[in-house]
């Protein structure tokens, strides 16, 4: 648990007093992200730094797992951080292996514990050890260096991260992939993380909690959802564009929204077997094909049905798209979009048939905080009024 | 033709005074190499220190070498060591500060900020990142200071003949003083070669020292 009192810093500058962060009180839990998010000059590094005393602070104080960080010694307090930077930073004079097992080493860990950590440390970011551990910084693309960089910052297990934009430098396709990775690999680690960026789809996708700065102050501090949905100011409602609502579809997944209400047909049913349960669910233009085990693999069109006899088996339409448990509605929006259709199959990672998600369900679900709100406004109104 | 006959037939001496000349200048760069270094780490603490050692290490090159000599014969004979070899590896260590220090400073001042951060960050000491990222990463530059110490203070060691501390300079002293050009050019020949070897020998050692993993060798100063 990271734990900020009252933090501030006020740079003397020659054109008078900075005021970098202000009286930056906030707390993360254990095992969570929190993102630092805001305009550049903010004071997201500056409040980052004054954890592991890169930047001493003016006033106030640091708690790491409810102890005062102010009576530990500095070196031992940064080996007890991970830290890593944007710009990556790896000793260019050491080889791979010499730069992940730095901190060990200055713990005074014994040769055979700090190779064995390497090679576990190289696993972790599904690196190969053999190929890389003996190479050098230079000899490494940039996404192979930010790895390296997260390894390094983790090498002596440390309860708590500082990342400082630790995937600015890196193109987007492979920021995506080593975002991925670091999540799952977050998922059992479960260190307590204080993440800088300025990228709000980063900080939605990595961040338990998003912190907004704005002008050395935090603004607001709350789940990506509850950020999204109710914005406390202006500010932080031109920050977050207009398009806020649509990031949301980014946050919920198919599970969370599934309705295992669908009705089906088989392939040895007949059209007007079909045609019945069309009408019987209301459905407006088709009905779902599955086979033997429920597993999706075409459609029966209301036209079909109409003007056709015989058996299903032999009047099937291609299946538009089936969506996984685990997707998150920006796909299925997506989905939804380029195949011209209002519901989509869901299936488990079985490929099961385990519900269908329609517009209106998605709708719903996203307007649910938007009214709860509303309503809760209104009942608050005075009586009258 | 003539020349080489001369100097085959003075090989013995020849050889002699090259090995003067190298353990002068050996001597002489040496140690201040050795006090140059630790002077140019020293002052990277301190911008305004930094600037004043610099100016003085400046000034004092700027000196010519025969003035030198004639400053520290008074003082030097005091201990009876007027002449010969101390001053002549004074004024050497003298010359070399410049640009040894300079080059030294240079490179750890210049050392990647990020780097100087992620040392920190992991928790080295002041101590802890001066010997295991600074220096590593400062070392080519600080032995591009070095050779040209070297390379410089070869010449300022022939004139140190005249002090009577040996060396090739001796040839050509007596050169121009029994008005025999065979020695004179002998001397002089003889001089740059040792200059541009040296030049060599230290550029391989710089790049043997270059950290392995230094792709670009820092610029050479
Ligand atoms: N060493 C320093 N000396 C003086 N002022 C500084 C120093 N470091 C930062 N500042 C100032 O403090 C403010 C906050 O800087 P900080 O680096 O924390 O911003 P940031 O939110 O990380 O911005 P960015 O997104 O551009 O990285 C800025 O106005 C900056 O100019
Ligand atoms: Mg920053």
């Amino acid at each position: 648990m990271i734990r900020l009192d009252n933090l501030t810093k006020v740079f003397d500058t020659p054109d008078g007093a900075v005021v970098a962060a202000d009286h930056i009180s906030m707390e993360v839990p254990r095992g969570e992200i929190c993102v630092l998010l805001g305009p550049s000059g903010c004071g997201k590094t500056t409040t980052l730094k004054m954890i592991n005393r890169i930047v001493r602070s003016t006033s106030g104080k640091v708690f790491l797992d409810g102890e005062d960080t102010s009576g530990l010694d500095t070196e031992a307090l940064r080996r007890n951080i991970g830290y890593v930077i944007q710009q990556i930073g790896l000793f260019p004079n050491m080889t791979i292996e010499e730069n992940i097992t730095v901190v060990p080493k200055l713990l005074g860990w014994d040769k055979q514990r700090y190779k064995t950590r390497a090679r576990e440390l190289m696993d972790m970011i599904a690196m190969d050890a053999e190929a890389f551990l003996k190479r050098y910084p230079s000899e490494l693309s940039g996404g192979q260096q930010q790895r390296i960089g997260v390894a390094r910052a983790l090498a002596a297990d440390p309860p708590v991260m500082l990342m400082d934009e630790p995937f600015g430098a890196i193109d987007p396709i492979n920021r995506a992939v080593i975002q991925d990775e670091f999540l799952k690999m977050q998922a059992e680690l479960q260190k307590t993380i204080m993440f800088v960026s300025h990228d709000i789809d980063e900080a939605i996708k990595m961040g338990d909690r998003i912190a907004i700065f704005r002008e050395g102050k935090l603004v607001q501090y709350s789940e990506p959802d509850e950020l999204l949905s109710a914005p406390k100011n202006t500010f932080v409602e031109s920050f977050l564009g207009e398009d806020r609502a649509l990031k949301r579809l980014n946050l919920v997944r198919v599970r969370d929204v599934i309705s295992d209400e669908i009705g089906t047909v088989v392939g040895n049913d007949t059209l007007t077997t079909a045609r019945e349960r069309i009408d019987a669910h209301g459905y407006r233009d088709a009905i779902l094909l599955v086979d033997d085990r429920r597993r999706p693999i075409g459609v029966i069109s209301r036209d079909t049905t109409g003007s056709h006899q015989g058996y299903c088996r032999d009047h099937m339409r291609g299946l538009p798209a089936v969506v996984n448990l685990g997707d998150d509605l920006r796909k299925v929006a997506s989905l939804m979009f380029a195949h011209d259709t209002t519901w989509l199959p869901c299936v488990d990672d079985n490929g099961t048939l385990c519900g269908q998600i329609t517009q209106r369900d998605m709708t719903h679900h996203l307007g649910s905080r938007y009214r709860a709100r509303r309503s809760a406004a209104d009942s608050e109104k005075p009586v009258g009024s | 033709m003539e020349l080489l006959q001369y100097a085959l037939d003075n090989l013995g001496l020849l050889g002699t005074r090259t090995l003067e000349h190298i353990s002068l200048v050996g001597v002489a760069v040496g140690i201040a190499t050795l006090t140059g270094v630790p002077i140019g780490i020293a002052i990277t603490q301190n911008e305004r220190v930094a600037r004043a050692v610099l100016y003085v290490a400046s000034i004092i090159v700027t000196i010519p070498s025969v003035a030198l000599f004639g400053v520290m014969i008074p003082i030097l004979s005091l201990i009876g060591q007027g002449i010969g070899y101390l001053p002549a590896v004074i004024a050497v260590l003298l010359y070399s500060q410049l640009p040894i220090i300079r080059n030294t400073y240079t490179a750890i001042h210049n050392v990647d900020p990020a780097l100087r951060e992620a040392a920190r960050g992991v928790g080295m000491s002041q101590r802890q990142r001066l010997r295991m990222v600074e220096i590593p990463l400062a070392v080519p530059v600080i032995m591009a200071g070095v050779r040209t110490a070297v390379v410089l203070n070869i010449g300022v060691m022939a004139i140190a003949a005249y002090i009577g501390a040996g060396g090739l300079g001796t040839f050509i002293s007596r050169g121009i003083s029994q008005s025999d050009p065979r020695q004179l050019i002998l001397g002089a020949v003889a001089v740059s070669l040792l200059a541009i070897i040296a030049d060599y020998a230290l550029l391989a050692l710089q790049k043997r020292l270059t950290p392995k993993g230094m792709a670009v060798s820092s610029a050479t100063a």
